[in-house]
């Protein structure tokens, strides 16, 4: 019998395709700078300069990806960023 | 105008101190809300889908204001972003509508006085946002046209929608700056 050393980077790769899917949050000329962080930090419990640095990049890049997951977690986040009136889609991380 | 003051020590969110003209426009404006966003409810709905938060007729809205409200939640892929739709755009409107609903209520019993904590801090930012949204939206809003929205002539019609949207910024940001202060 023999032993497969391939199987050593199998959970490397397993962890890779876990989180194939991202959150995206798109600028908008009506939301507030500050009500952007205040919605990273109150739902995805960001840190204050986490939740600013992305929201500089929605301002001046027109985009942030602000989460990774599985589908279902990232049709969650989509959601609830709905919900907070953020404009928010969803794809897979090429 | 309106007064945002902190509360309390330990305690997030805001005491809001509203004059009469105020209450009346956010009544009015929740109350715009709650049947612009309310689930269409049609006569052929399929009970069970309706019960399990499915909406089969779910389709991008062509209301642009609606469209910002109840966005697509895939780029460049209708067909997923349908799908999405069907499932979760029920429940959007009903998150939607029911922030609306309960900024109606406090305001009825507040007399001006509306202490903004707990679970009602998402639903009065919720709400303020829609409602910006929707303004914003029909008044075209960019980047670059705020200044130009100030100083329109006051016959101009979009002059009262634009104080409107002027005064909801005042108040959200004020909100939003009382809970990014406290600890």
């Amino acid at each position: 019998m023999s032993v497969a050393p391939a199987e050593v980077t199998r959970p490397e790769v397993v962890e890779e395709t876990d989180r194939p899917w991202v959150t995206i949050v798109w600028n908008d000329p009506v939301n507030l700078m500050s009500y952007v962080v205040y919605v990273f930090m109150e739902y995805f419990h960001y840190d204050r300069a986490t939740a600013e640095r992305l929201m500089l990049d929605v301002h001046e890049k027109g985009r942030a990806l602000v989460s990774n997951g599985t589908r279902e977690e990232m049709e969650r986040d989509v959601t609830a960023m709905h919900g907070y009136g953020l404009w928010a889609t969803m794809q897979k991380d090429d | 105008m309106a007064v945002v003051s902190a509360l309390s020590a330990g305690e997030r969110g805001a005491d809001l101190a509203l004059e009469e003209v105020e209450v009346a426009l956010l009544l009015s404006l929740a109350g715009q809300m709650i049947d612009f966003v309310g689930p269409e409810e049609g006569a052929d709905d399929d009970p069970l889908a309706a019960m399990v938060g499915i909406d089969p007729l779910a389709q991008t809205p062509e209301d642009p204001a609606l469209r910002r409200l109840l966005p697509d939640a895939f780029v460049d892929d209708p067909e997923a972003a349908d799908e999405f739709r069907r499932f979760t755009e029920r429940d959007l409107r009903a998150t939607k509508e029911r922030h609306a609903r309960r900024v109606h209520e406090m305001l009825e019993a507040g007399q001006g006085r509306v202490h903004v904590a707990g679970d009602d801090v998402t639903v009065w930012l919720g709400f303020l946002n829609d409602t910006r949204l929707t303004l914003g939206t029909r008044l075209e809003i960019t980047e670059d046209n705020h200044d130009e929205l100030a100083s329109l002539p006051d016959d101009d019609p979009r002059s009262g929608l634009f104080q409107v949207y002027d005064w909801l910024t005042f108040l959200q940001e004020s909100l939003v700056q009382r809970l990014l202060t406290s600890p």
